[in-house]
């Protein structure tokens, strides 16, 4: 039998080699090195690095930001760690005036080595303020790098390339991806050149692009929708400060169609921008007019009864697909897609409450 | 302790650079907010008497007087007001974000109390790599009003680290006065107290107060004792931004304003020089090193915008 790896323990995994690569790495946040070890995630690098290097920290997002990026600026490689990306909207000061700016303001002179993870919630209760995905934020601010990764087969190799990588990035989890796995001889080494913009399934009738956990749902669909004669080309957009357009423009002269799936708000987002872009580049490859899903634009509310729709899933996106080319493909046609289970959790690993 | 006629000098050096910002700043060719630190030259001289190349300095919007004591280029500060090629930060940073890494002169940020932090964090690189050198934040009592401060400051003593915090109390966040802002029967050395860190209280305008407290608080930061805070009673003598008087507006009581005049750092130490001391030839060289520095500003280029697009990334 294969050897399987996870998500969260390749995340842990990409800590564990970048703290022994740099020994000037520090890396801290709240609940960093408690028994649950964020998720999994951050579990044995106190023990293995000390407390010095690895320590939990007072509850004060802002200032902590702050002293990571001055360690940075000193000459420490800084990893912080965020259970939810909710809390961390305390400290856009320093994120947004120091980090981002430090090395264009002072012409050069010094840069902010600083990787930030971000760890987004969904569903089970996370309601409006443990579940919001803010890339477009983020990915707004020059000077900063978002990266967002969704797959195990090279998260480890995004996050140390992050943590590597002299300037300030965001590095923004999926809770719901922290228990994917994948067969360990798929996993790309830590070394190997990011690819920002990857095409993670070839496909000839239309161009899906995703990110987070939708691009798991986009997969889900494709797969679907190729037993039905759809044939989608499916794009993983991972890292949102450098996309790679022509990876994009390439696969809209092939396939002349377009579906944008966000997992953040559907208006003002990184959808937005990517649809933007290419309207603006492939005007006269598109057979149909581009089309977009995304969350809602209201906050996720909490209750279990308020949230079935609130996020697309992967029946969604092939209803939009099989709309957007005009098949005559009823609803019923995508049921084989339809969740098991109740729609607030990723699958039965998922009890609750974080 | 460096001798009083040394201190004299560099708070000369500052007021004299600065009268002549303020005296040029009406003909537009300084192009940016500029809050000048006459008045408030004592606490900056006397606590870098106290710091080596090695310790690091971080400020705030007021940082003038910061950069020059630590020993910061006044030929790169003032072709940096110019907006010149040739200044601090090639003209992108302007008077309140100042930098002279060859002087241990970090930087100065323009977000009140956003330096705090990054020179706690600068400390904690410090400790970890055991430099046995401390690391500085300046900042005004308004910045004692935002979280930063209160995160920091906790975080440090937590932690022990060798960090000085110096609060400059002017008594004023722009034209609001510290009344309205804190309550008046609590201090901020007894907040800091509080909060668990060492704390002298001092009066900012003797300059050998400051410098006898700095050097005490360095040698007790590095012996591992904890951070300490400095709480330095100081006025600005001017306008919170800009080169005039403005007292004219009636934010400040008269009698107060001509109090802390008569107390100017300057004036407080002249008195005690030694009579041998000439206070002329000293201003006819700090002249010509600040009318060179004009010179030089004014002739240099501006930055090309070609280069507007670079050092986005490291
Ligand atoms: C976060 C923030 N709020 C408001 C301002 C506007 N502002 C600039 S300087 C200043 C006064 C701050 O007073 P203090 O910290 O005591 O410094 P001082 O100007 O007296 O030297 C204010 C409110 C700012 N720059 N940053």
């Amino acid at each position: 039998m294969l050897e399987t790896a996870n998500f969260a323990d390749e995340i842990n995994r990409a800590q564990h080699q970048s703290m022994q690569m740099d020994s000037s790495m520090l890396s801290f946040g709240l609940g960093i090195d408690d028994p649950k070890g964020i998720f999994g995630t951050t579990s044995g690098l106190a023990k293995a690095f000390g407390s010095e290097r690895v320590f939990d920290m007072p509850t004060a997002e802002n200032a902590m930001t702050g002293i990571g990026i001055g360690a940075a600026i000193a000459g420490s490689r800084v990893l912080m760690t965020h259970q939810r990306l909710d809390f961390f909207l305390l400290a856009m000061d320093q994120l947004v005036n120091n980090a981002a700016k430090w090395h264009y303001m002072f012409n050069g002179m010094m840069k902010v080595p600083i990787t930030i993870r971000l760890i987004i919630g969904r569903g089970w209760g996370q309601g409006p303020t443990h579940a919001q995905n803010l890339q477009a934020w983020f990915a707004h601010v020059p000077g900063l790098k978002v990266v967002v990764p969704s797959r195990t087969e090279n998260v480890a190799q995004q996050l140390h390339q992050a943590i590597m990588d002299d300037n300030p990035v965001l590095f923004i989890e999926h809770r719901w991806l922290h228990q994917q796995s994948c067969h360990t001889e798929s996993i790309v080494s830590l070394e190997q050149p990011l690819e920002h913009t990857q095409i993670v399934r070839e496909g000839k009738n239309i161009t899906v692009v995703a990110n987070s956990y939708m691009l798991l749902e986009a997969l889900r669909a494709a797969e679907h929708l190729a037993e039905l004669g759809i044939d989608c080309e499916v794009i993983d957009t991972a890292c949102l400060h450098q996309i790679n357009w022509s990876v994009l423009h390439s696969s809209i002269e092939k396939t002349g169609h377009l579906l944008v799936c966000d997992s953040a708000r559907k208006e003002f987002s990184c959808g937005a921008e990517i649809l933007a872009n290419l309207s603006e580049n492939c005007f006269g490859h598109f057979n149909r007019a581009p089309v977009r899903l995304g969350l809602p634009d209201y906050p996720e509310p909490t209750s279990y009864g308020l949230t079935k729709d609130f996020y697309p899933c992967a029946q969604a996106i092939a209803c939009k697909i099989s709309e957007l080319l005009g098949s005559k493909k009823s609803l019923e046609a995508h049921s084989p897609l339809e969740q098991s289970g109740h729609h607030d959790v990723p699958g039965s690993w998922f009890k609750g409450p974080f | 302790m460096k001798p009083l006629s040394d201190l004299y000098q560099q708070m000369l050096r500052i007021r004299l650079v600065e009268e002549e910002i303020a005296n040029r700043y009406s003909e537009q060719k300084m192009r940016c907010p500029t809050h000048l630190s006459i008045g408030q030259e004592a606490v900056a001289v006397g606590v870098s008497s106290a710091l080596t190349i090695d310790d690091k300095v971080y400020s705030s919007h007021r940082a003038h007087a910061h950069y020059l004591a630590k020993g910061g280029s006044v030929n790169k500060l003032i072709a940096e007001l110019y907006g010149k090629k040739t200044g601090c930060t090639g003209g992108r940073g302007g008077s309140m974000h100042l930098c002279d890494l060859d002087a241990g002169f970090m930087a100065s940020t323009a977000i009140v109390a956003n330096s705090i932090p990054l020179a706690v964090g600068h400390a904690l690189h410090f400790q970890t790599q055991n430099t046995g050198a401390i690391s500085v934040a300046y900042f005004g009592e308004g910045a004692t009003e935002e979280g930063a401060f209160y995160e920091s400051l906790n975080f440090a003593v937590l932690k022990s680290l060798p960090m000085l915090f110096v609060c400059e109390n002017n008594r004023y966040s722009v034209y609001s006065s510290l009344d309205v802002r804190q309550p008046s029967n609590r201090s901020i050395i007894d907040l800091a107290k509080a909060i668990g860190a060492n704390t002298i209280e001092l009066d900012g305008n003797d300059v050998v107060a400051v410098a006898e407290a700095a050097n005490e608080a360095k040698t007790s930061i590095l012996q591992g004792k904890g951070p300490v805070l400095m709480e330095c009673h100081t006025y600005r003598h001017r306008e919170h931004c800009g080169p005039n008087y403005d007292d004219e507006l009636g934010y400040r009581p008269k009698q107060e304003v001509e109090d802390w005049l008569k107390r100017d750092p300057l004036v407080l130490a002249e008195v005690q020089l030694p009579s041998t001391f000439s206070k002329d030839k000293i201003i006819a060289s700090i002249s010509s090193e600040i009318g060179q520095a004009f010179s030089l500003a004014e002739a240099a280029e501006f930055p090309s915008i070609d280069q507007n697009y670079e050092y986005l990334y490291a």
